[in-house]
């Protein structure tokens, strides 16, 4: 219904993002048939030593957890916001539950230093 | 920028400068454009094309002025009635962009880059998030026509005005900008998630970053009124309403540029703390208390 110009846009910066990266292949000189320690990755001037691929900060992993948790949390809010006038009082009192529960959670985390350092 | 640091900026090609971004990015789209050996090939050209892709498609959303004066129905792409919701979508795909641009360079500090830079977003996306609920709770609908109308009668931003604030700060944080842009500066230093890409990957991504800056103005708009003149006066609504929503967003990006020149950046522990520690807890204690108003003096629209 109303996602229909949304598709067509959707397509249409999808050829144009298509289209610029084209052009720039089109002008490429191929320099780099010549030269091929220009296609190495960069590391300041020495070859790579370990694969990318390889090692992970957790950190970051945990920081990805508490975003799934939290953005669910606004997930939630969202058909609250909304409708709070039609839910009345109990509605309102049920979701501050909800959030009592998750800041419940929040406090935990804080205390057992999962925000800290990142 | 330049006269703020006292300097002369970039004034050579047109007048003033003015086409000095046009000639970088053709500039751009003739530079070679390097594919590293061991990258993975498919995932590195599309990561910026998702980039950039997703940064123009959140446009479609945002309401310009309204159609007739006598209609209360903005004049957008598509009047989706979950608007908010959309966007909110979009800018959590934007992280998608940036992960796979730094795994797929196949590089360490590409990758390091990339991921420090998703964790930022990450963690000011959820007070992002939370904000927008406060500002739902003010309006009925999460369609942005509805909002922008219904600021008719005052801007969201005098009342909520802390709220808008932080919503500025964590837009500014969200677009890797400004006092936050460690994994930025990295990719002037040494290198970021873009270190590997040459030409038109590059201008991708950041014609993408700045497309999405562009659209974090418009999103404060959802504070101070899309195309509603400031006042109720005829003499202000003479003047047609898509020029109150240019000299809107011009402003927020005249301070976004101007935060960017004044203040030092954070160090990205401390950028993390402030988000996580100061941010979440302020938003969500504001959605709480905002909610709280409403529903206790009945003033739920």
């Amino acid at each position: 219904m109303e996602f229909a110009p949304i598709c067509v846009y959707l397509v249409i910066s999808l050829l144009l993002s298509l289209i610029l990266i084209g052009v720039s292949f089109l002008f490429a000189s191929s320099s780099s048939l010549a030269y091929p320690e220009k296609l190495l990755a960069y590391e300041c001037g020495f070859d790579p030593l370990d694969d990318a691929k390889s090692r992970f900060d957790t950190r970051f992993y945990l920081i990805s957890i508490l975003f799934i948790i939290f953005d669910l949390e606004v997930t939630f809010l969202f058909p609250w916001a909304v409708s709070l006038n039609k839910i009345g009082l109990f509605g309102f009192w049920s979701m501050i539950v909800f959030l009592l529960i998750l800041t419940i959670g929040f406090i935990y985390e804080w205390k057992k230093g999962a925000l800290d350092w990142e | 920028m330049a006269s703020m640091q006292r300097r002369k900026g970039p004034n050579v090609v047109g007048l003033f400068g003015l086409l000095q971004p046009l000639a970088d990015g053709f500039k751009l789209m003739i530079k070679e454009p390097i594919l590293p050996s061991s990258a993975n090939l498919f995932i590195f050209i599309m990561a910026p094309v998702i980039t950039f892709m997703l940064s123009l498609i959140a446009w479609a959303v945002i309401p310009n002025q309204l159609s007739t004066p006598t209609f209360d129905y903005g004049m957008v792409l598509s009047d989706l009635n979950v608007g908010i919701l959309y966007l909110f979508a979009i800018s959590s795909l934007g992280v998608y962009g940036i992960i796979t641009a730094g795994w797929s360079s196949n590089s360490k500090y590409a990758f390091l880059g990339a991921l420090r830079s998703a964790a930022q977003m990450v963690s000011y996306e959820v007070s992002i998030g939370l904000i927008i609920i406060t500002v739902l709770i003010c309006v009925g609908s999460c369609n942005f026509s509805e909002i922008v109308i219904a600021q008719k009668q005052i801007w969201f931003g005098i009342p909520l005005f802390p709220v808008f604030i932080m919503f500025f700060i964590s837009c500014l944080a969200e677009t890797n900008r400004a006092p936050f842009d460690l994994p930025e500066a990295e990719a002037e230093l040494v290198a970021g998630y873009n270190v590997e890409y040459s030409s038109m990957g590059f201008a991708l991504s950041f014609s993408g970053e700045y497309a999405n800056m562009i659209l974090m103005s418009l999103c404060t708009l959802l504070f101070l009124g899309g195309w509603l003149p400031i006042l109720d006066i005829p003499i202000f609504q003479a003047i047609p309403g898509s020029i109150w929503f240019s000299i809107k967003v011009l402003f927020f990006l005249f301070v976004y540029i101007w935060v960017r020149a004044a203040f030092p950046r954070y160090r990205y522990d401390q950028l993390m703390r402030l988000g996580w520690k100061v941010f979440l807890p302020l938003s969500l204690a504001r959605v709480v208390s905002v909610s709280g108003v409403l529903v206790a003096f009945d003033w739920l629209p």
